[in-house]
């Protein structure tokens, strides 16, 4: 019995040991060796990928943005600003709660079923409201043209992308709410388009905060 | 090019990618396991343990070493993060309550990584890095040294000796893991993953004012996490992430490294027993199960048959457009059909199909590939119960790699398969049964039974994704989730080890004309056989209240 005590103490110890050397391998120096070379060789990328416009950050080309108008007194849902490039809905984003110090972009998805209620009603709502909004003088969107990442939110809540064709969708609202030919303004969306990479990873894209900040350029000129 | 043709040439070139590394990789293990020789840094962590590397253990001491080493690390992990709030380099973030400390410690050691937390707004730098990075490592290498042991029982003959635990772990650390990790972590940061110690920092927005953003060492962490089939992300968003996983290339990427070991694994097993074919078999009936579920998922993905995907036209939801529903659906069932966990998009909002398909992913065991050393060990007693049917239809005594599987071998076998349906169904079924569990569901109907039944499957089978809908952060769950994991990864554990002391005890077998060949295409049918019907046999009835009826409603 003694002895099984004193065996078991001693294992114990031994994995202790284990661990505490395993994290000063594992924990401490990996980590730090990797932030080294990111921090040497990739300073900007290591650091969330900034970008800058009229010297001053507007956010990471890398995370999806909102572009709404500023809350009204007494609403509580903001709008969109129609006059900018629109990104997908962010219904999965989370709110603080256990750290309320701290206003954090919070990442998540709705996590919502393909049967659920308030999935079906958010998609429809959103649906009506890409047709609305997109539908000027001249040029009528139909609902079975509107693409499927432009009524459903993503995975992290922070998609940076849309589709092309959400991006072609936009254009005559973005056109006929700046002031500019729509020829001009898709050839904006046509610049900023990338395809899969090499030819066929992932799909085809359009960031929004770098279209967005090419057209406050091409505004500007204007 | 289409989106269907585009995920078919994603798989592709994984498939070649994989194809390319497993022989390398797996001689490489092979080596790591099989040499007398320490590097330098070895002899300084033996000193440090205070272990003699060159012992050899029985299976009870090897799994002596297994279990305490594992509750050091749970004991550790857990106190990281009770003392948080007291810690430097924490962001100011708080202590975390028992119920989750201990889920997430539990989780963390048993290669789960099941969070029941929001990464960005609960867990500072001290607790990612030190904490729960470390056990991305060490759980990994726990894995495969048990996988490890059980290849040496069939190895060796006339001697209990499995090799040895201290040795075994470390050499997965520093020969095989971090090297992997490291390289692996660099082409995650060049590729845009974030790398620093900023904290929490304020930046600024396109349309005036600023957001909050949390950094840290995030690539490091999610180098480790595919690698060693863990799964837990640094963000609450896990791989959807964009600072985890920014572009498609780095998507496919960090699917490769999931699977880089565990399909590797069975090269490792075929030079260790003296027969690659037979690694090839394994390997094949792998393989095959995997490209399946691709396939099938695909079927349902783009096919997005459910109300809200039909209004929207597509099934996008939960998924970022820079992967698509290809590339997604590859990330999901290689994430399930591992142990690995990690998400690039979210599987609660899969059609109703696509969820089943990867709930029985992790149904199946795990095993096709499976997790790092798990997922070997869980295919080869399944090996062992093809083999046991095949010899009850001729009436031989069945024997495999030259070992008689007897009642004591089958009895194991047995008990092993037993462990985790016998978890998940009953957790699952109590908390159906009592009031309470039933108000954290997000969805209603079926799906939220899936929810309850993904929930216990994934700590149960170690994996550690989630229909992410269900609010698991209650005492019940954080309590009931951590006893699933706790049993679910060390009850077998205990079966292998047995099951690898009894085979190395045992003396060879001559092969004769009645010998069933394992190495034959015909033998990973039988195999593939065996893995369908005895999973489909224990979880019809639970998949057929849930995902079933969802996506056939």
């Amino acid at each position: 019995m003694n002895n099984s005590v004193t065996n078991t103490a001693r294992l114990l110890g031994a994995g202790l040991r284990a661990l505490l050397v395993l994290t000063l391998v594992t924990g401490v120096i990996y980590p730090l060796a990797v932030t080294g070379i990111a921090q040497g060789l990739f300073n900007n990328k290591a650091n969330g990928s900034e970008i800058r416009a009229d010297g001053k950050v507007v956010g990471s080309s890398l995370t999806g943005q909102a572009y709404h108008l500023p809350l009204k007194k007494g609403q509580e849902t903001p709008e969109p600003d129609l006059k900018w490039f629109q990104g997908r809905p962010q219904n999965g984003l989370g709110t603080n709660s256990v750290n309320t110090q701290y206003k954090l972009i919070l990442s998540g998805a709705t996590n919502r079923s393909g049967d659920n209620p308030e999935l079906i009603q958010w998609v429809k709502d959103a649906k009506a409201a890409v047709v609305k909004d997109n539908s000027v003088l001249g040029y009528t969107v139909k609902p079975s043209e509107v693409p499927a990442d432009a009524v459903t939110s993503s995975g992290s809540g922070l998609d940076p992308d849309i589709s092309p064709q959400y991006a072609d969708l936009q254009v005559h609202r973005i056109a006929e709410q700046n002031g500019l030919p729509v020829a001009e303004v898709q050839k904006l969306v046509d610049e900023h388009t990338e395809g899969r990479t090499l030819g066929f990873i992932g799909e085809p894209r359009v960031n929004v905060l770098e279209l967005n900040i090419a057209l406050k350029e091409l505004v500007a000129k204007s | 090019m289409g989106p269907v043709f585009a995920g078919v040439l994603q798989l592709l070139a994984l498939i070649g990618a994989l194809a390319i590394i497993h022989v390398p990789l797996g001689n490489y293990m092979a080596k790591v396991y099989s040499s007398d020789k320490h590097w330098g840094v070895e002899k300084w962590i033996y000193k440090g343990i205070g272990a003699n590397p060159d012992t050899e253990m029985r299976w009870t001491a090897y799994l002596r070493g297994v279990l305490a080493f594992s509750a050091v690390g749970v004991l550790f992990l857990y106190l990281l993060q009770r003392l948080q709030g007291v810690l430097p380099g924490s962001l100011g973030f708080s202590s975390i309550d028992p119920d989750q400390a201990f889920n997430t410690a539990v989780s963390f050691v048993t290669n789960t990584n099941w969070q029941s937390y929001y990464g960005e707004q609960a867990m500072g730098h001290v607790v990612q890095t030190a904490g729960l990075a470390v056990q991305n490592f060490v759980s990994a290498a726990v894995g495969i040294a048990v996988a490890v042991a059980l290849v040496r029982g069939f190895a060796r003959s006339r001697s209990g000796e499995l090799g040895n635990f201290w040795a075994d772990m470390v050499r997965g650390v520093t020969r095989i893991l971090l090297p992997l990790a490291f390289v692996a972590a660099i082409v995650l940061v060049a590729c845009g993953a974030i790398q620093n110690f900023s904290g929490i920092h304020e930046v600024g927005q396109f349309m005036g004012g600023s957001q909050e953003w949390n950094g840290g060492a995030v690539a490091s962490q999610e180098a480790i996490k595919e690698l060693g089939t863990n799964g837990g992300g640094y963000f609450n968003a896990n791989s959807a992430h964009p600072f985890e996983n920014p572009t498609p290339f780095t998507n496919l990427f960090e699917i490769f490294l999931l699977l880089a070991i565990p399909f590797s694994l069975p090269r490792t097993f075929g030079v260790l027993v003296g027969s690659v074919k037979q690694g090839y078999a394994i390997l094949a009936t792998m393989a095959t199960i995997w490209v399946a579920f691709i396939g099938l998922m695909w079927w349902t993905e783009f096919a997005h048959r459910a109300p809200a995907f039909e209004i929207a036209g597509a099934s996008m939801e939960g998924k970022e457009v820079r992967f698509g529903i290809g590339a997604s659906s590859i990330f999901a069932v290689s994430t399930t059909l591992t142990s690995t966990g990690a998400v690039d998009s979210f599987h609660s909002s899969y059609t109703g199909l696509g969820g089943g398909i990867t709930l029985l992913g992790m149904m199946l065991g795990e095993i096709a590939p499976g997790g790092v050393g798990s997922g070997l060990y869980g295919i080869l007693i399944m090996a062992i119960i093809a083999v046991f049917i095949a010899g009850l239809m001729v009436g031989r005594t069945p024997e495999y790699l030259g070992k008689k599987i007897g009642t004591r071998e089958i009895k194991l076998a047995a008990c092993y398969i037993l462990v985790t349906p016998a978890l998940v169904l009953v957790l699952t079924a109590a908390a159906m049964a009592l009031p309470t569990p039933a108000n954290s569901m997000t969805n209603g109907g079926a799906h939220g039974f899936s929810e309850i039944l993904y929930a216990y499957t994934s700590a149960s089978n170690n994996n550690g994704s989630a229909f992410a809908g269900l609010n698991a952060d209650t005492q019940w769950f954080n309590s009931t989730l951590g006893i699933a994991m706790l049993l679910g990864r060390f009850v077998p554990m205990v079966f292998v080890l047995a099951l690898a002391g009894s085979l190395g005890e045992q003396k060879p077998v001559p092969v004769t004309a009645g010998t069933l060949r394992t190495e034959k295409p015909l033998f990973t049918g039988l195999l593939v056989g065996a893995i369908l019907i005895i999973t489909g046999l224990t979880y019809f009835p639970a998949l057929a209240l849930g995902p079933l009826a969802e996506g056939l409603a």
